[in-house]
């Protein structure tokens, strides 16, 4: 028996069979759900990007203005000399992004350090009440970003800095130094107090992983105590840090509630507050030039961080998940520990809640008597001489419209997002292994690392004009949706990708051999075996939109106010009663959310985080 | 109602690795063909490549007449439309429906009328036993019982291949023994075509009609159960097949119609081999004396392993060691010495240098 002579089959049949094979590669169902999701994250994500950069190396129309010859539309160095080399950068640039820089760091590094130390107490300790610790630890986050500022503010507000006295120098009857009122300290403090859930969530996930047996290992071979929980411990949370690290910095860096209440006032600048006030005078260009950078910046910072620890990243799956036998005992003091903690935590909630419901009932701002005592910013009738005529919140139509629009917004973004996690999370898990899939993977990670005030910025350029077959989108309700969808994307795709690799690819093929198609194939097999996770992920979008401000605060129109951005309107108009009233309404909507959460099963924060 | 399998010169890469390597093979229709081969030599990819589960590099699948996958014209049928069932190795019954949905999904989806469908899963819940367990869920189900439930959703839709990628790997020693008689007599009855793959080597030979032995992607013998056990085509099929395994002595053909062992040699036909060379026999077809016997040679028991039936007797004359079965509780104990005798009929020589088979046993 002689090899068979290979024959080559005619040219034009081979051109047949590839272009058979093209059209049976683009139409198979990873394919053609990767090619649809990639289109739409460039239309959402890398598009408006670059409309963002292009505006800011254009003349805009009011350049002509400033610059005699400009003409519009033409390719300009004009605004990035302006914001990077001119009399002007300092202000507008240099000056905000190093208080961005410092703020973040500050916040991030506080941030860690209470995280860290709740974490391993009540994982790693006998603390009693660690069950109390875990469950209050993640209510602050929960709250708007901006609370704890709005409650400082009533706490420690000063006439110094031109405001109204605050509670403390009401009742101390001297000023309260600024450092102390407003700038980077209280910033740095109300962010950190905040943002410490993401540290402790993570950090702990990661202690519980680590196989006790490694620290037990070492002390039979003699190490001390602080030696395991350097040598061994350490490394081990470090991929957790870091991952906690890279979230806060760029939440931080791209904040604007906190910034906005306790800076601004005293000319403090941040990077996001100063985007803020150029768009909100029409100075677009010069606002995404800031926008550009603080992009840059947050990415160079995660980068470098990642660089230092990322090869350790390796450790993240060690051990497993094993569960704790290695506790350590803490002796007479736990109680005390414990007590200490519990009381910490219960004032970081409790103390913000308090103060700005105690400030809701004073009729004349900075007089904290009983006297003062009023509902009217409640239930008050219109009174021309009280918040600018604004009747109270339960009668104003306009408080019922913002709750309105802010629990739409979240449903619907909820929705989308959830519903687009199943579909990412199918397209990069049926690919794996394939450039098309690490492709989608990689594009959607990209607003993970945009901060959330430069994110929206980037949506004013791109839909302020028709794109395509997308009429200008400025000022709908619609936009709010895209850029809570888009800016979610990163966190969607990652709890799809997880929901899928629970669902066994056998179980798809079977549907497949059984004669199903894609369509049929996502409803009866696909969506089903991936509920908890979509019902896990739409709630936890619900409640982290209904919270929002930075990412839609240049977005929002008189018409599509929400909560959030109605609360930052009334502290700027200095009707600070009516904006405490409003972020308390904000906030039950929100714990009524989370209440939600906690009756689901499977559905949890830390599931939402992608943990 | 079975129907053939054609399959040529299928190639399937995944990156560097070969897969599936030009494998060709045809399946006459009602055969129970099985792949077997170790764990990584490409059984399930080729199952999955004639499902329609993979698209292979190169090649031609025809099932019948149909031709349902070939690269050069650029073809490949969906796995739904090649009127196949394939049972996965764990069983991928889908948990958020009873076993009544599992079932119907298929015939839903054929847009069968209800009370057809309610027939045909009730007669395939017969078939396998399962008749009361139609609003079960998975979960509520033994491994045993899923397992019938994921044949009984194959049966459900008729079709005219049976695919099974290890089905009973799952399952404890005893149900897989009860398991394998049902299978044989579900074969049976239905005369579908079936492809079964597995690594047991008892499994192939107990069920199939036909063996495929694959390694690395290449098919290395397509036989009956009964030449596969005695003619292995080369030395891997040998090494490979039969427990415990075949002994192989190296040796040189010296020329005078003996194999020469160095401590031994055997006399047996050479005709037409030469140089250096493998000589395969069995265990049992080793004969074992307990006195000195014309023709057999010296050994000493070097360990004993009873097991009931038969006994396993390990035993060595130099460097040379080879096993032996023997039937029931044998006397021989260790350090005893053994007389062996290597009948001619009973050896496959295999070439030193390729492994091939190059003179058969006459019995
Ligand atoms: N999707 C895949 N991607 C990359 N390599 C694969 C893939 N599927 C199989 N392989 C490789 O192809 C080869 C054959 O795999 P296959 O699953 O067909 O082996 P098998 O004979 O079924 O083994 P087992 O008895 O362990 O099930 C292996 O080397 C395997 O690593
Ligand atoms: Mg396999």
């Amino acid at each position: 028996m002689g090899v068979p002579e290979v024959l080559q089959p005619p040219l034009s049949l081979r051109i047949l069979a590839a272009y058979r094979r093209f059209i049976r590669w683009l139409t198979s169902a990873r394919v053609l759900l990767a090619l649809i999701l990639l289109v739409m994250m460039v239309y959402l994500i890398l598009v408006p990007l670059y409309r963002m950069v292009e505006t800011t190396v254009t003349y805009q129309e009011r350049d002509v203005l400033a610059v005699p010859d400009a003409v519009p539309g033409q390719l300009t160095a004009y605004h990035w000399v302006r914001m990077l080399a001119s009399r002007v950068s300092r202000v507008f640039l240099y000056a905000p992004l190093q208080h961005s820089l410092v703020v973040a760091t500050g916040a991030t590094l506080l941030a860690m350090l209470i995280g860290s130390i709740l974490a391993w107490l009540v994982i790693r300790t006998d603390m009693p009440g660690r069950h109390l610790v875990n469950n209050l630890a993640t209510i602050p986050y929960i709250m708007p970003s901006w609370t704890i500022a709005m409650a400082w503010k009533v706490m420690f507000n000063t006439r110094v800095a031109g405001g109204t006295p605050g509670l403390l120098e009401y009742l101390i009857g001297r000023p309260v130094p600024t450092w102390l009122a407003y700038g980077p300290i209280p910033i740095i403090i109300s962010s950190a107090l905040h943002y410490y859930t993401f540290f402790f969530l993570f950090v702990s996930a990661a202690l519980m992983s680590i196989d006790s047996n490694l620290e037990e290992a070492a002390e039979l071979a003699g190490a001390s105590r602080s030696r395991i929980l350097r040598r061994i411990t350490f490394p081990l949370v470090l991929p957790a840090l870091l991952s906690g690290f890279i979230m806060t910095f760029s939440k931080v860096m791209g904040t604007f509630g906190g910034p906005n209440v306790l800076g601004t006032p005293v000319r403090y600048y941040v990077i996001a507050t100063m985007i803020r006030s150029n768009v909100a005078i029409g100075e677009f260009a010069d606002g995404f030039v800031l926008a550009v950078v603080l992009i840059l910046f947050t990415i160079v910072t995660i980068y470098i961080n990642q660089r230092l620890i990322g090869t350790r990243k390796s450790y993240e799956t060690i051990g497993g998940r094993g569960f704790v036998a290695h506790v350590a005992r803490l002796g007479p003091w736990r109680k005390v520990l414990a007590a200490g903690v519990i009381v910490f935590q219960v004032l970081v909630i409790a103390l913000p809640l308090g103060l700005l419901a105690y400030d809701t009932f004073m009729l004349h701002p900075g007089n904290y008597s009983l006297s003062n005592f009023t509902l009217h910013y409640w239930i008050g009738k219109s009174d021309i001489n009280i918040a600018n005529g604004a009747p109270g919140v339960l009668r104003n139509p306009k408080i019922y419209s913002s709750a309105w629009n802010s629990i739409r917004l979240s449903l619907v973004t909820a929705f989308f997002t959830a519903l687009l996690g199943v579909i990412l999370g199918y397209a990069i898990v049926k690919g794996r292994g394939t450039r098309l899939s690490k492709l989608v993977e990689q594009i959607s990670f990209i607003p993970y690392v945009i901060p959330g005030i430069a994110f929206g910025a980037v949506y004013i350029s791109m839909f302020s004009k028709r794109v395509g077959p997308i009429p200008p989108l400025y000022g709908t309700f619609a936009l709010l949706v895209i850029v809570s969808v888009a800016k979610h994307i990163p966190y969607s795709a990652r709890s799809g990708v997880s929901a899928m690799l629970q669902v066994g690819r056998e179980l798809e093929e079977a549907g497949q051999i059984a004669g199903a198609d894609l369509w049929q194939r996502f409803k009866r097999i696909i969506f089903p075996l991936t509920s908890a996770g979509f019902v896990s992920g739409f709630l936890l979008t619900f409640i982290t939109t209904m919270r929002e401000l930075s990412l839609i605060i240049l977005l929002v129109t008189p018409a599509t106010q929400v909560l959030a951005s109605q609360t930052m309107r009334y502290t700027e108009n200095g009707d600070t009663q009516m904006a405490n009233a409003v972020i308390l309404i904000l906030i039950t909507l929100v714990l009524i959310g989370n209440f939600v959460i906690g009756r689901f099963r499977g559905g949890s924060l830390k599931k939402g985080l992608g943990m | 109602m079975g129907t053939t399998i054609t399959i040529k010169n299928l190639t399937k890469r995944f990156g560097d690795v070969v897969a599936v390597n030009n494998v060709s093979l045809t399946i006459e229709a009602e055969t129970f063909i099985t792949l077997l081969g170790p764990s990584g030599c490409g059984k399930t990819t080729l199952l999955r490549c004639v499902a329609g589960l993979e698209d292979p590099d190169e090649g031609e699948i025809y099932i019948g007449d149909r031709l349902v996958f070939s690269r050069a014209r650029g073809i490949s049928v969906p796995a739904g439309q090649r009127d196949i069932g394939l049972v996965f190795q764990n069983y991928a019954l889908w948990p958020h429906m009873t076993v009544y949905k599992n079932m119907s999904f298929a015939l839903e989806i054929r847009k069968l009328p209800k009370d057809e469908i309610d027939k045909r899963v009730k007669e395939s819940l017969a078939e396998v036993k399962m008749l009361g367990y139609e609003n079960r869920y998975p979960r509520e189900m033994s491994g045993g019982q899923q397992q019938r439930i994921a044949l009984a959703r194959m049966l459900a839709y008729r079709p005219k291949v049976f695919l099974m990628d290890e089905p009973l790997s799952n399952l404890d020693a005893r149900l897989r023994m009860d398991m394998r008689a049902e299978l044989k007599r579900l074969h049976y009855v239905a005369g579908a075509t079936t492809i079964y793959v597995t690594h047991d080597q008892v499994e192939a030979l107990t069920m199939s009609s036909l063996i495929a032995v694959m390694k690395d992607g290449v098919l290395q013998q397509v036989d009956t159960p009964d030449r596969v056990y005695r003619c292995p085509s080369n030395l891997f099929v040998a090494d490979f097949i039969g427990n415990p395994k075949v002994n192989l002595l190296e040796g040189v053909v010296d020329g005078q119609g003996c194999v020469d062992l160095g401590e031994f040699k055997v006399a047996m036909d050479t005709q037409g081999v030469e140089g250096k060379v493998v000589l395969a026999i069995r265990p049992e077809d080793i004969a074992a004396y307990t006195e000195p016997t014309p023709g057999a040679v010296k050994f000493t028991v070097y360990s004993v392993l009873p097991s009931g039936a038969d006994s396993i007797i390990v035993a060595r004359t130099g460097e040379r060691e080879v096993t032996i079965r023997v039937p029931g509780i044998s006397p021989i104990k260790m350090d005893d010495s053994v007389w062996l005798k290597f009948d001619p009929q009973m050896i496959n020589l295999y070439d030193g240098a390729t492994g091939n088979l190059v003179a058969v046993r006459k019995v």
